[in-house]
């Protein structure tokens, strides 16, 4: 039923399913070592053996390509977590009180905001050392200011609305009127921005790979991958293509996801309104 | 209204506009359900309903406004043309030309970023019926006829440098420009307050008797027909229940549900002792009942079989038709009203405020700096006794919610004291005052707002109680049923969300949260205001009821005097941050000794055709003033009948006015002669 109302939306999740599904359990089940080589086959074509190929070393590129996926995937679910978990308790409190309160918290969210992501990530590595734990805290860091003002919009609309007040009115404290009634309402635009979030993230996370900053090797990484790859385009094509390819559709799906989410979510809340 | 208009004879004319078996659905929604009507040239046909029952679709479709995704059948003839099959071009100069339209909200009909000389006149250049040379001086013309002042200097202004109303009069001066043949009027004072809707009736009463162009009025409120109308059609579910003379309808109703709305409005002429509303609610369009869509409701119907089958509109006298099998015959008047003797205040005073002032700070918007003071609340002295119920009444920004938010300690006083069963409440520290908000409950005015979209009504009524930690000392979920009860909702419906309740349901959900943490003091901000007219008599007979049960004390914060009057024991009208007069309710409707009280009251239409050229009626100059600049002296001199220098000069004390349980603030008090 949604599924052909919203064929887009349908189309990536099955394809992000099966991506999920495939990085972690693919493993489990196949022989599917990335880090196998196999020097008599490298750089070969897709074939029988290696569907997608093997690289330079003669590895398994669609091993590499799932290996990878669950880099990708754990990065991209940890930054956003620690977007998030910063991000929407600054726009609550920011929004919910105003005053100086908000200023203090909104210009730190517009320092953050004016930083360019890439640079900043690559110099908080720098700080850090190259590992997957300073891609994901540099990712999630640049990842604050959005849900800062998602949630700080959302809330600063429902917080003079009648229900809230109310709170106030029956005797309710600050706390429980910001967690128990206006952070349960300001879900929807949250949830359509952690979806778009986690394709940024995934984006970013194989850009500081591909600048050769990202997780280190030989750890298989999409954007890694991308980097090797771009030197062997003449002798094997299918070596960057197949892993940009996968990386294009992740990226294209958790958009189309975003989007429809908003646009159900935007079509629930009308629909709320119509029923009164 | 002016005494040329006809009273509803004969017409002699061919009809400007015939609507013959008009249907408009939306997808299952069938808003509008055959319906048939005649307008006559230089009259004026007045469509009432409530919310949902199809008359601002019926007047899209007239207009040939309707989306792509509206189903019409039927016909609707203007001058020959056949507006639901007629094409673009034909529709555009068919509004342009022979029709008016004047929509509810002046503020969304005006562009923000026209001037208004631009925008009165649009129409005419843009049909070229007048030259773009000419636009100003025609729009000039246009604004002095609706009374607009100064308007040579006005035609260069923006919507946002014009007041509610004036804006209201800008919209008919453009509805009205040219020669109009038909003028289409969609809830045009409902966004208005009394006295300025008392000023934009006149006007189009004026302006209508000038151009004798013929008038539909779509409107809620049956004072504004029985004030403005000729003739009345009553719309139930998408359909005409009862068409007849003004007279004829207000006197006589032949159709139950017409009778029901008569005898469950609050009268400001009379007191009843108790208002008798239609049980139910309102039918949806997409779920109507079968048969005759009001049976469900009706008094008369109920389970006779012949309502199973829809009545169709029939004649039952000359220019009078009603749609129901059982229509009432002359006999079956109204019944007389018994007055009820408004209750004296006894006791100890529950609520005592004095000289409570509420003062905002308007603030530059370079640097955030304080460049003045908005006084909302200047001066407010007030007092409710247990058991009794005191209104506060007052026109838009006269501060009477922003009275009842400070009292409740959801706006911080600026100055003065309020004290609750002798003790003073103001400044106490947080902790103090949730221990004061068990005893005293506020009721918002919108109950699509104040309820939590995401709780169930059950968690929303027990939610007081889970704040202060009492739910289960009280009794957990029998004590909630229980208030559910009370309000006369079902304790079944506990789990369903905010948004499968009706408005009036939602107000009772409002109202049994307020009662949960048994306070002593309600303090109601225009509890009836957002609902219909049958569902208001059900609220306010169920206030009156839980009042006697657990008695409570009101604070009843309204504009409107009729409510006020029903519901009252004692009034205090406020107008621009102060209280101008207070006295017992059957002193203060029957002798007004303020000004602003006596015109307030003349603005009022009543829903009596009868009284339409009886009655002396005030219309004040000028609409409120803003807070932010009160003028000097006595704050109301620059609209008042009796203003003197001295009013302008020197304030008037709030002092009791001899002879009469009142008290005035006003150098000339006294009665109207």
């Amino acid at each position: 039923m949604i599924a052909l109302r919203y064929p887009g939306a349908f189309l990536g999740v099955t394809f992000l399913a099966v991506l999920l599904l495939a990085s972690f359990v693919a493993p489990v089940l196949f022989d599917l070592d990335p880090l196998a080589q196999d020097l008599a086959a490298a750089l070969d074509p897709p074939n029988a053996e290696h569907w997608f190929g093997a690289d330079e070393l003669g590895r398994d590129i669609l091993a590499r390509v799932i290996a990878g996926a669950r880099t990708s995937l754990v990065t991209a679910g940890g930054a956003v977590l620690i977007a998030g978990a910063i991000g929407v308790p600054i726009g609550l409190v920011a929004g919910f009180f105003g005053g100086w309160r908000d200023a203090v918290l909104m210009r730190i969210v517009d320092v953050l905001l004016a930083l360019p992501n890439i640079l900043f990530a690559m110099a908080l590595i720098a700080v850090l050392g190259r590992s997957q734990g300073a891609a994901l805290v540099a990712v999630g860091i640049t990842g604050i200011p959005s849900f800062a003002r998602i949630t700080r919009a959302q809330v600063l609309s429902l917080r003079s609305r009648d229900f809230v007040v109310a709170v106030e009115a029956m005797g309710g404290s600050a706390g429980y009127a910001m967690f128990r009634t206006v952070l349960p309402n300001a879900w929807s635009p949250i949830l359509v921005q952690v979806v778009i979030l986690s394709s940024v993230a995934i984006l970013l996370e194989a850009a500081l790979a591909f600048l050769g900053v990202g997780i280190p090797p030989p750890a298989p990484s999409w954007g890694e991958m991308l980097r090797t790859g771009k030197s062997y385009l003449y002798e094997a094509p299918t070596y960057a293509v197949l892993p940009g390819l996968v990386l294009t559709l992740t990226i294209l799906s958790l958009d189309t996801l975003g989007r429809t989410l908003a646009r159900i979510l935007e079509d629930r809340a009308d629909h709320a309104g119509d029923a009164a | 209204m002016s005494p040329t208009s006809s009273g509803g004879a004969a017409p002699p004319d061919a009809p400007v506009l015939s609507v013959r078996d008009l249907a408009v659905s939306f997808g299952a929604g069938r808003v509008v359900r055959g319906i048939d009507f005649d307008v006559f040239p230089g009259e004026v046909l007045g469509i009432v309903g409530e919310s949902g029952s199809g008359k601002s679709v019926t007047a899209l479709a007239i207009s040939g406004l309707l989306d792509a995704s509206a189903n019409v059948s039927g016909s609707v003839r203007f001058a020959g043309l056949e507006i639901t099959t007629a094409n673009p071009e034909d529709l555009r100069h068919m509004r342009g030309v022979d029709v008016g339209m004047i929509f509810q909200d002046p503020t969304t009909t005006l562009n923000p970023v026209l001037t208004i000389g631009r925008q009165v006149t649009e129409g005419q250049v843009a049909h070229r019926l007048i030259s773009a040379e000419a636009a100003d001086a025609q729009a000039e013309a246009l604004l002095r006829e609706v009374d607009i002042p100064d308007p040579a200097a006005r035609i260069g202004q923006f919507p946002h440098q014009f007041s509610g109303g004036m804006r209201q009069r800008a919209v008919i001066a453009m509805a009205m420009a040219g020669h109009k043949k038909l003028i289409i009027a969609d809830e045009p004072t409902t966004a208005l307050d009394v006295t300025v809707q008392a000023q934009v009736l006149a006007v189009l009463a004026r302006r209508r008797a000038e151009t004798g162009a013929a008038v539909i009025l779509i409107t809620h409120d049956l004072g504004v027909v029985a004030e403005v109308a000729d003739r009345v059609a009553v719309m139930y579910a998408g359909r005409i229940v009862e068409t007849g003379t003004v007279d004829a309808i207000f006197r006589t109703p032949r159709h139950p549900y017409t009778s029901g709305l008569l005898r469950s409005l609050p009268r400001l002429d009379t007191v009843a002792e108790r208002l008798q509303p239609i049980d139910g609610q309102p039918p949806i369009a997409s779920r109507l009942p079968s048969g005759c869509a009001f049976h469900p409701r009706c008094a008369i119907g109920r389970e006779r079989p012949e309502c199973q089958t829809e009545p169709v509109l029939r004649d039952i006298a000359p220019g009078a038709s009603v749609a129901c099998h059982f229509p009432q015959s002359e006999a079956a008047t109204l019944p007389a009203r018994i007055a009820s003797e408004a209750r004296g205040a006894r006791g100890a005073p529950l609520l005592e405020i004095e000289d409570l002032r509420v003062h905002f700070p308007i603030r530059s918007r370079l640097l955030r700096r304080r460049i003045g003071w908005v006084r909302a609340v200047d001066g407010v002295n007030l007092t409710v006794h247990a058991g009794e119920t005191v209104g506060l009444v007052g026109e838009s920004g006269c501060g009477k919610t922003t009275t009842g938010r400070a009292i409740m300690g959801l706006l911080p006083a600026s100055g003065g004291r309020i004290r609750f069963d002798g003790e003073d409440i103001t400044g106490l520290p947080r902790s103090e005052l949730r221990r004061i908000r068990r005893q005293m409950q506020y009721v918002f005015q919108d109950p699509f707002a104040s309820l939590n979209p995401i709780r169930t009504a059950g968690e929303i009524v027990a939610e007081p109680l889970r704040i202060h930690g009492l739910y289960d000392q009280m009794g957990g979920d029998i004590y909630i049923g229980g208030l559910f009860e009370k309000v006369g909702l079902s304790a079944a419906m506990m789990g369903r969300l905010p948004r499968q309740f009706s408005g009036g349901q939602k107000q009772r959900i409002g109202i049994a949260r307020a009662l949960a943490l048994q306070p002593r003091l309600l303090i109601l901000d225009e509890p009836v205001a957002a609902l219909d007219v049958s569902i208001q008599a059900q609220i306010v007979n169920l206030l009156q009821d839980l009042q006697r049960e657990l008695g409570l004390a009101y604070l009843f914060v309204a504009h409107d005097l009729s409510v006020v009057r029903h519901i009252c024991d004692r009034v205090a009208v406020m107008y621009l941050g102060r209280i101008v007069e207070e006295s017992t309710r059957d002193a203060l409707y029957a002798t007004p000794v303020h000004p602003y009280t006596q015109s307030l009251l003349s603005a009022v239409p009543l829903p009596d055709p009868a009284l339409r050229n009886a009655r002396r009626r005030i219309v004040l100059r000028g609409e409120i003033p803003s807070p932010a600049r009160p003028p000097t002296g006595c704050t109301f001199h620059p609209r008042c009948f009796r203003a003197t220098a001295r009013c302008a000069a020197e304030a008037p004390v709030f002092a009791s006015y001899p002879g009469l349980p009142s008290s005035v603030a006003c150098h000339f008090p006294g009665a109207a002669e």
